[in-house]
């Protein structure tokens, strides 16, 4: 359904924009129809980027995204406009996701004259309940209030309410819970779920590996704007085959095993960018040669459904 | 007792009253003890760790005594504490990546941190470069600015810099939510090595992540609405919690290998009290799941088991009759 | 409660807003009804007895000269008005157009559009004024107003420039491009509301700094030569000796009058904010 083939996007910095920073490097993937997939990474990954490519706040400079079969980038006017009824998203903060001088039901009223103009008042006051009952909330508590008068739970469900007003079949959430409270992530974990199982496919932005494991069928594990592992999520997440990954693994802090005495500390990594693999500098493979410094590694098939950029495994 | 906490009150001044935030905490820290502060927004943890060493406007002392090391900590006056904060009580602010003057090179901010105690650069200088290998920080680091430093740098800096003068007590503050997963475990792993190294005695860490207090943490003290809920050692808290909203806290936690597929975990419904006019007794009872009668009473928070306290009716049950 | 009528009902419920507009209101009130309670002209020597303390003629005395303090003041205060008016308009609208595209633009624009603003706040205002003083013989207020609205300009720009840049990141400005909106609805509906708020707010300041500014010219003798301003009785006051011999109320009224105006400015102005901004406001 969706799909990014090479998508790439440079960024010019530094002074009269003599450097580049390659935020997202060649990175490609498939999303189908009511699944969740998970895009996991530090910050710099690129996840974030890769997130608003697809939802076309910025454009791309190699590659393309495909929806369909039809190119996202070529769209203009009012397919463009349909697109957004296909795919929509929700950000990170939810308090900088609403015009704080307004209430918070201006985002439906804005959703209506843009895509419902011709729709009756009642039906959609109608429309709008049936949203929010189906994210968990009651219309009677929500409605009518100022963003700073709701929680951030209450918010970041009412900007899902907002995405299925429109009939969308898939959703890009950036880190949505990351910033909610640890009793409240689970709900709007488990309504993700439930909308998944509705049919709805899913990019699910985070860098929180166990909340990966808990909703997502498929995983792309990203580090510096590339691709280092992707595959069936138990798969990744059982048997980690990137050093990257490895290291993920390894030291994220878990509530059924204690870390374990030894790992390497990872060393610090100057910003230096080479043309060969992105985790040079940081590489223990005992195999690592000075061909990973400049030959960009290939994703590798090391069993179905589950590929490494690693030449050296 | 390292660190003894009796019936501690801080409340928030605002326009239409006071906030609650701190309402009688009473527990203690022993020598060699890293107790994890955990809970959610709200609930006066972070009021806690900041009143422990500077507790400044809004936030107004109403009652309570600090003892450190057998010493009254006097945290109601703020000039006075002077005295012991950085040699005695230290910190480890939130964003540690802020705290330092961007307009001074580090050696001599620390050189001026240092005089304002009393104490001499030269003095300490060899245990600084000590300290800064001990972190895998390079020694001319001192002769840089802080915005020459990348995050976890300057988070490794300030650690080294708040433990300089071995403090007794040290609270950290968030220090691991705005770091990425690989720079969390080593700022995390350092925190146990300093203790280790005796460079502090007792660590509080303030948290709203648990699973980073399961690795590190030899007791957790959970908080809810401004009340102590459960205290105990690590592994009570995580695998045999008794106070009903850690219990659900701890449910609510996904890990690693658990899937919706197969378990499907389940959040607390509802939202905790506003504490400018807080419910009487149990600030827990509205979303307990095992609330009754005597819940409109506060209940006290008392050991039910060797180091083990708990505020909660039902599970104190056979010990509310002292 | 609809949008509007609910600034309003907030708009008049805050104090400071009330006395801040009620002091503002009233020199206004004096500017239009003043002159019909006096049959002098300003500059006229009316008092043949020269300085004198007020009375029942002279409400507010007489000035060394003769010329009766009230009808000054009321006659100043329409200088006054105009400066504010005038040249803290015109500062405010050169700076929103300027900080606002630098601010939605960014890049190049930007660039070049601070590098201008940066150059004209570091040119020393005093030392241009002296020089066009020089060769401009007779000075009107209009004069004095458009040459404080060119030194003036910068700091509003700057506001703008900031706080454009912050509204164009946040993410309600995405989450309406994700509603299909196009950038001029965005601008006009999404973005400008927001800055509206703090475009009355950047109109208030200037329009005090206007009029402060031009006190400040006119005490030291740089302002109109053709008419009467509270600033320009001060100096006369204060270059005849007032201040020596007690003539109190010569200097007083139109310095306690600057007083009062700009600081019920200030005082509205946060009043204005806490209305704005619904987070502020004490409910």
């Amino acid at each position: 359904m969706l799909k990014l083939e090479n998508l790439s996007k440079v960024y010019k910095v530094g002074t009269f924009g003599g450097q580049e920073l390659r935020a997202v490097s060649e990175v490609s993937f498939e999303a189908a129809d009511g699944e969740v997939i998970s895009l996991i990474g530090e910050s710099g990954s690129g996840k974030s980027t890769i997130g608003k490519l697809i939802l076309r706040l910025i454009t791309p400079t190699g590659g393309r995204i495909t929806f369909d079969g039809v190119d996202v980038g070529g769209l203009k006017g009012a397919a463009f406009k349909e697109y957004y009824r296909r795919v929509q998203g929700v950000f990170q903060d939810p308090f900088s996701s609403y015009n704080p001088i307004f209430k918070a039901d201006r985002v439906f009223h804005n959703v209506r004259q843009e895509f419902f103009p011709r729709v009756p008042p009642a039906e959609w006051h109608d429309k709008v309940c049936r949203s929010l009952e189906a994210v968990g909330l009651n219309p009677e508590h929500v409605l009518n209030k100022f963003p700073h008068q709701l929680s951030g739970g209450q918010l970041q469900r009412f900007l899902i309410a907002r995405a299925l007003l429109l009939d969308i079949r898939f959703l890009v959430a950036d880190e949505i819970i990351s910033m909610l409270d640890a009793s409240t992530r689970i709900d709007v974990l488990n309504l993700l779920a439930d909308l998944k199982a509705r049919g709805l496919s899913i990019l699910f932005i985070t860098h929180d590996l166990s909340l990966a494991n808990y909703i997502s069928e498929r995983a792309v594990i990203l580090y510096r704007g590339c691709v280092a592992e992707m595959g069936a999520t138990g798969k990744i997440f059982e048997q980690p085959q990137h050093p990257y990954t490895r290291m993920l693994m390894a030291s994220v802090p878990r509530l059924d095993k204690k870390w374990s005495v030894g790992e390497p500390a990872p060393k610090v990594v100057p910003a230096k960018l080479t043309a060969g693999c992105v985790y040079f500098d940081r590489c223990p493979l005992p195999a690592k040669d000075a061909d990973c410094a400049v030959t960009r590694p290939p994703l590798i098939e090391v069993s179905p459904d589950h590929r490494v950029a690693c030449s050296k495994l | 007792m390292s660190l003894q906490v009796d019936n501690l009150r801080v409340y928030y001044q605002t326009l239409r009253g006071d906030v609650k935030a701190l309402d009688g905490a009473t527990f203690a820290v022993a020598d060699d003890e890293i107790m994890g502060l955990a809970g959610e927004s709200g609930c006066g943890k972070t009021t806690l760790g900041h009143s422990l060493i500077r507790l400044a406007a809004p936030m107004r002392y109403v009652e309570g005594r600090v003892t450190l090391d057998g010493d009254e900590l006097p945290v109601w006056d703020s000039a006075r504490m002077n005295e012991f904060r950085f040699k005695r009580v230290s910190i480890i602010p939130q964003y540690a990546m802020n705290a330092l003057n961007p307009t001074r090179k580090i050696g001599r901010m620390i050189a001026e941190l240092l005089e304002s105690r009393g104490v001499t650069y030269k003095s300490i200088e060899p245990e600084l470069r000590r300290r800064l290998d001990l972190v895998k920080l390079v020694h001319s680091v001192l002769d840089l600015y802080p915005i020459e430093l990348s995050g976890g740098m300057k988070q490794r800096m300030v650690m080294v810099i708040s433990t300089l003068l071995d403090p007794s007590l040290l609270i950290a503050d968030e220090i691991t939510s705005a770091l990425d997963v690989s720079s969390q475990k080593a700022v995390a792993e350092m925190l146990v090595e300093f203790r280790n190294r005796g460079f502090v005695k007792s660590m509080i860490v303030v948290t709203h992540d648990i699973s980073v207090l399961y690795q590190i943490a030899d007791t957790i003290l959970i908080m809810y609405a401004g009340k102590l809920a459960e205290k105990a050692p690590t592994e009570t808290i995580i695998h045999a919690p008794r106070h009903p909203y850690t219990r659900l806290l701890i449910s609510s936690l996904p890990e690693i290998g658990v899937k919706y597929a197969d378990t499907r975990l389940t959040g607390i419904p509802g939202n905790p009290p506003l504490l400018l006019a807080p419910p009487i007794g149990c600030r827990f009872r509205e979303r307990c799941p095992v609330a009754f009668d005597k819940c409109r009473e506060e209940p006290p928070f008392i050991e039910i088991a060797p180091g083990h306290f708990i505020a909660c009716w039902q599970e104190s049950g056979t010990h509310a009759q002292a | 409660m609809k949008k509007k009528n609910e600034l309003l009902y907030f708009a008049l419920r805050n104090t400071k807003l009330r006395i801040g507009l009620i002091i503002i209101l009233f020199f206004v009130a004096l500017t239009f009804v003043g002159p019909l309670f006096t049959t002098f002209q300003p500059l006229d020597y009316v008092n043949p007895r020269g300085p004198e303390p007020p009375s029942g003629e002279y409400w507010l005395g007489t000035t060394m000269f003769g010329q009766d303090v009230f009808t000054q003041v009321v006659y100043g205060l329409r200088a006054t008005f105009f400066v504010g008016l005038i040249g803290g308009g015109l500062g405010t609208l050169i700076g929103v157009v300027v900080g606002f595209t630098a601010g939605y633009r960014g890049g190049v624009v930007d660039e070049v559009l601070t590098m201008i603003t940066n150059i004209v706040l570091v040119i020393p205002a005093l030392a241009v004024l002296l020089i066009i003083a020089a060769y401009l013989k007779v000075r009107g207020v209009l004069v004095e107003s458009l040459f404080i609205a060119c030194f003036a300009w910068p700091w509003a720009a700057r506001a703008i420039r900031a706080q454009t840049f912050s509204l164009r990141t946040r993410e309600f400005v995405d989450l309406a491009k994700l509603t299909g909106m196009k950038d001029r609805k965005i601008i006009f509906t999404e973005i400008a509301p927001n800055m509206l708020s703090y475009l009355v707010l950047v109109f208030i300041l200037q329009f005090g700094g206007a009029i402060l500014t031009a006190a400040a010219l006119d005490f030291i003798g740089l302002g109109p030569t053709d008419s009467i301003s509270l600033g320009l009785m001060m100096n006369n006051a204060v270059l005849w000796g007032a201040l020596l011999l007690g003539m109190w109320w010569w200097f007083l009224p139109p310095g306690l009058a600057i007083t009062a105006i700009v600081g019920a400015l200030y005082v509205m102005n946060v009043g204005l904010d806490e209305v704005f901004n619904p987070k502020l406001r004490e409910m």
